[in-house]
């Protein structure tokens, strides 16, 4: 009997009486989910323009936002693809120093110095590669595994520099860090910078919405019991996942080597893991897995990034700074706790 | 006999309009065992659950103990009144010691320290009169199921109930364990103690019950007392109702003699399945009953490859074939339909499209990679056309629709691999009327065109209208099989008698 107590419990089949006012509130129930930080990263945007007396919405300055928010972009489209299984990726500020040491050390040999971009990149991948076996054939829990990573690679990013920074003034591909494409000369340019951190959504994008690994993605967070009976390759969703955020971490270090000509194992990337969880959180996909999208994950680490500049802009002092970001990122999971109440799920 | 201590009259309990109780009676005296039985959905657990203040019965019947009326509300509501329950799974704390578990929620504090010294000693005397082989500093992560069952009777012993409620007390334990609850229990009886004991276990009730009152579709059938007290005369009133004229039954009856389609061999995985072999062939639906925890669901998780197994062969369509996962079930033909349609079938928040086209995505896909997103939408709209599926678009996310149209949407992905071999546990547990009878023609049109069906179902009066013959389980084996013949037709009483293990019983 709870059984049917349960099953009676469930809404009504939506076609009966009164269904046209139902689907229209369901469609605009998925058009708030879908718009999602949309609005408030624009009142956010509309409010430091008048508060910095019409400073913000300057070519020069959105330049600055753009380019700030690249690498957390990029490092947060790849834990986009592990939060939406269900899962976290901790390790990502220690793998994108471990790829800027790798990339930097590897652009200072003569003969082959070129190859320090793919070098970078592959060194992400590797790592990114190891957490998600040890997650997917030992059955770890994700925080543990990559809580450990987080450690442990920054040793080793330490290592590689034997503790020191690592320079190279002329570094091949420099231009992806500090140049900007042309679009209009004298008019309009676009750092290089946020074209990789576009094109890197966009692919996301392709892969998590069209593509058939994109739907096992969502299946495996939203249910991955279903998802194993269905015959679903749990396992190897799982190493894509943390092998994507890797690599992604990977390319993030290469576009700060290429920034900086330089890194530091110690403090290259400390803590970009809380930005990139911070903008996949804002960004409105579920901790729990299964729902969410990547221009969620755009919109939040732009939050992030007009929220800094935005502050520095009103001169808002550092220390302010740290505790309007943690308000933001309990208030972003509050928002997702309310936004669940409403789903199928519970 | 003495006085009554407890009396229960009309009383009565109905979820959303549907009636789970109407209008029970039960009378239970000091120092008897009284054995409560029916089928699943009979009404045991809301009867149960009502003693024990989780629901609140309707307004109109009475409960009276020891002659006073009592109102039980809310959880602790029961044991106030002197009713103490052991639930199936026994709801221990495993990281507590024993005696923590017995103080739980009224734990002996001193100063606001908890008293740990104070609890051993408090529940000591209470372990040895129950002849208890562990300390109560014991933490219950290390004790058996038969040991963890005896903290819980020492739980409602030290609580001082008069009433306690066993719901089928011995599904975890081993045969020797089983003995010793007997004898316990059989003690606490010659103490005065009342035992309500929900079993589907004949041999059990024989063993122990005084009396036994038989509920079924939330009314009372009666009660007998020891002396009257026959397998016959308690399944009569278990399963005693009219087949519905809505199950579907079109398909040649006689297509069990065509090829057969899936054999399996000797299946078992060690635990709940010792060894099961059945054949099922083209076009044939056949049943598989048994009751709760004989190991139904549990060999079809064999059989499609959701858990190892450590013995057992397979054939389709005469080919041996290896299954070790339910991706290459799927590919081979051989699709199953699981009995928890949200937890394990399907993924609610997404759009009902997806979860129809899930199982094919990678077939269908364009370049190997490529959603094709028109061939899945046609799909969808196909499916939602053909088994008629109410919702406002294939977009709108599964959990939002009715248990029916669910269940429909995920048989629909397993229609979608044109399967040869299709499974399905409890295809319709949480299923409205209207979507049932749709379902049995469903599955009547896929005998129709040669597609080899078992189904699991508890729902006996659904097994006999739909299938063509019937296997049934018992403790982890098959333990026999009910065929209709030219003469006499599939009864309910046969399929029960086999699934309780009264036939030699009766014999």
């Amino acid at each position: 009997m709870p059984d049917n107590a349960a099953s009676k419990a469930q809404p009504a089949p939506v076609m009966t009486n009164g269904g046209a006012a139902e689907t229209k509130r369901q469609r605009v129930r998925m058009l708030i989910s879908a718009l999602g930080m949309l609005p408030v990263l624009l009142i956010l945007c509309i409010g430091f323009h008048f508060l910095s007396e019409g400073r913000f919405f300057t070519g020069q300055n959105l330049g600055i936002v753009l380019q700030q928010a690249a690498v957390n972009t990029v490092l947060a489209a790849g834990m986009t693809f592990v939060i939406l299984t269900g899962g976290i990726d901790l390790s990502v500020g220690s793998i994108l120093a471990v790829s800027a040491m790798a990339g930097l050390t590897m652009s200072k040999l003569p003969a082959v110095g070129a190859l320090w971009l793919p070098v970078a990149v592959l060194t992400g991948l590797g790592f990114g590669v190891v957490n998600g076996a040890l997650i997917a054939l030992l059955r770890l829990p994700p925080f543990i595994v990559t809580l450990g990573s987080l450690t442990a690679v920054r040793g080793l990013a330490r290592l590689l520099g034997a503790d020191t920074t690592v320079f190279n003034p002329s570094i091949p591909y420099a231009f992806i860090g500090n140049g900007s494409l042309i679009l209009v000369p004298g008019v309009a340019s676009i750092p290089w910078l946020s074209v990789i951190a576009l094109l890197v959504i966009l692919v996301s994008w392709l892969v998590l919405r069209r593509t058939v690994l994109g739907v096992h993605i969502y299946a495996v967070g939203g249910n991955e019991s279903a998802a194993r009976l269905a015959g679903i390759k749990v396992w190897a969703v799982l190493i894509f996942v943390y092998g994507v955020s890797g690599l992604l971490a990977g390319l993030g270090g290469a576009m700060q080597a290429a920034r900086l000509y330089a890194a530091n194992g110690l403090q290259l990337g400390q803590s970009y893991e809380l930005d990139a969880i911070t903008a996949v959180i804002l960004g409105g996909t579920s901790f729990v897995g299964g729902i969410g999208s990547i221009w969620g994950t755009l919109i939040g680490a732009l939050i992030i990034a007009v929220l800094s500049n935005g502050l520095i802009l009103i001169g808002v002092s550092d220390i302010w700074q740290y505790v309007i970001k943690g308000l933001v990122i309990i208030g972003a999971v509050a928002l997702d706790r309310y936004r669940l109440q409403g789903s199928a799920r519970t | 006999m003495n006085d009554p201590i407890l009396e229960m009259r009309g009383v009565s309990k109905s979820f959303f309009g549907i009636k789970a109780l109407r209008a029970v009676d039960l009378t239970v005296y000091a120092g008897e065992v009284h054995a409560l039985m029916g089928e699943n959905g009979a009404g045991k657990s809301t009867l149960m659950k009502i003693l024990s203040g989780a629901y609140r019965p309707d307004p109109g019947g009475e409960i009276r103990i020891e002659g006073q009326p009592v109102r039980i509300e809310g959880p602790l509501g029961g044991r106030a009144a002197g009713i103490s329950i052991i639930y199936q799974e026994l709801s221990l704390a495993p990281n507590l010691s024993v005696a923590e578990n017995i103080y739980l929620g009224r734990e002996i504090s001193r100063s606001g320290l908890l008293a740990r010294g104070a609890m051993r000693e408090g529940v000591g005397p209470i372990l040895e009169r129950l002849g208890a082989d562990f300390l109560p500093s014991t933490l219950v992560a290390h004790l058996s199921m038969g040991q963890r069952q005896l903290v819980e009777i020492a739980r409602a012993l030290h609580a001082r109930s008069k009433i306690l409620i066993m719901d089928e007390p011995t599904t975890a334990l081993s045969a020797g364990e089983s003995e010793r609850l007997f004898a316990l229990i059989r003690q606490l009886r010659a103490e005065g103690l009342a035992i309500i004991y929900i079993s589907h276990r004949m041999d059990e009730v024989y063993a122990l019950g005084d009396r036994v009152t038989v509920l079924r579709d939330g009314r009372l059938v009666g009660s007998l007392d020891k002396r009257d007290i026959r397998a016959e005369a308690i399944v009569r009133m278990m399963v005693g109702r009219d087949v519905s004229s809505f199950y579907k039954k079109d398909h040649d009856p006689g297509a069990g003699k065509g090829h057969p389609v899936l054999t399996a061999t000797d299946m078992a995985d060690g635990k709940r399945v010792k060894g099961c072999s059945l054949t099922v062939h083209a076009g044939e639906v056949v049943g598989l009953a048994g009751l709760i925890g004989a190991g139904r669901t549990e060999l079809a998780h064999l059989i499609v490859g959701a858990a190892p197994k450590i013995s057992g062969r397979l054939e389709l369509e005469g080919q041996p074939i290896d299954i070790r996962t339910t991706g290459e079930a799927l590919e081979a033909g051989i699709a199953y339909l699981t009995e928890d349609r949200k937890a394990l079938g399907l993924f609610l928040d997404m759009s009902c499209l997806d979860n129809i086209n899930l199982a094919v995505l990678g077939r269908d896909a364009k370049l190997g990679w490529f959603l094709d997103r028109d061939k899945a939408r046609e799909r969808a709209d196909r499916a939602f056309t053909g088994l008629s599926i109410r919702a406002a678009n294939v977009g709108v996310p599964a959990g939002g629709l009715s248990g029916g149209n669910q269940q429909k949407v995920l048989l629909s992905r397993l229609l979608a691999i044109a399967p040869k071999v299709l499974i399905l546990d409890e295809p319709t547990r949480g299923v409205d009327v209207g979507a049932k009878s749709e379902i049995y023609s469903i599955i009547d049109n896929l005998a129709k065109v040669g597609t080899a069906i078992l189904v699991i179902s508890s729902d006996l009066p659904e097994i006999i209208g739909i299938c063509d013959r019937v296997l049934v389980m018992r403790s982890g084996l098959i333990a026999g099989e009910v065929r209709r013949t030219e003469t006499a037709p599939l009864t309910q009483e046969d399929i029960m008698a086999l699934a309780t293990g009264t036939e030699h019983l009766d014999a």
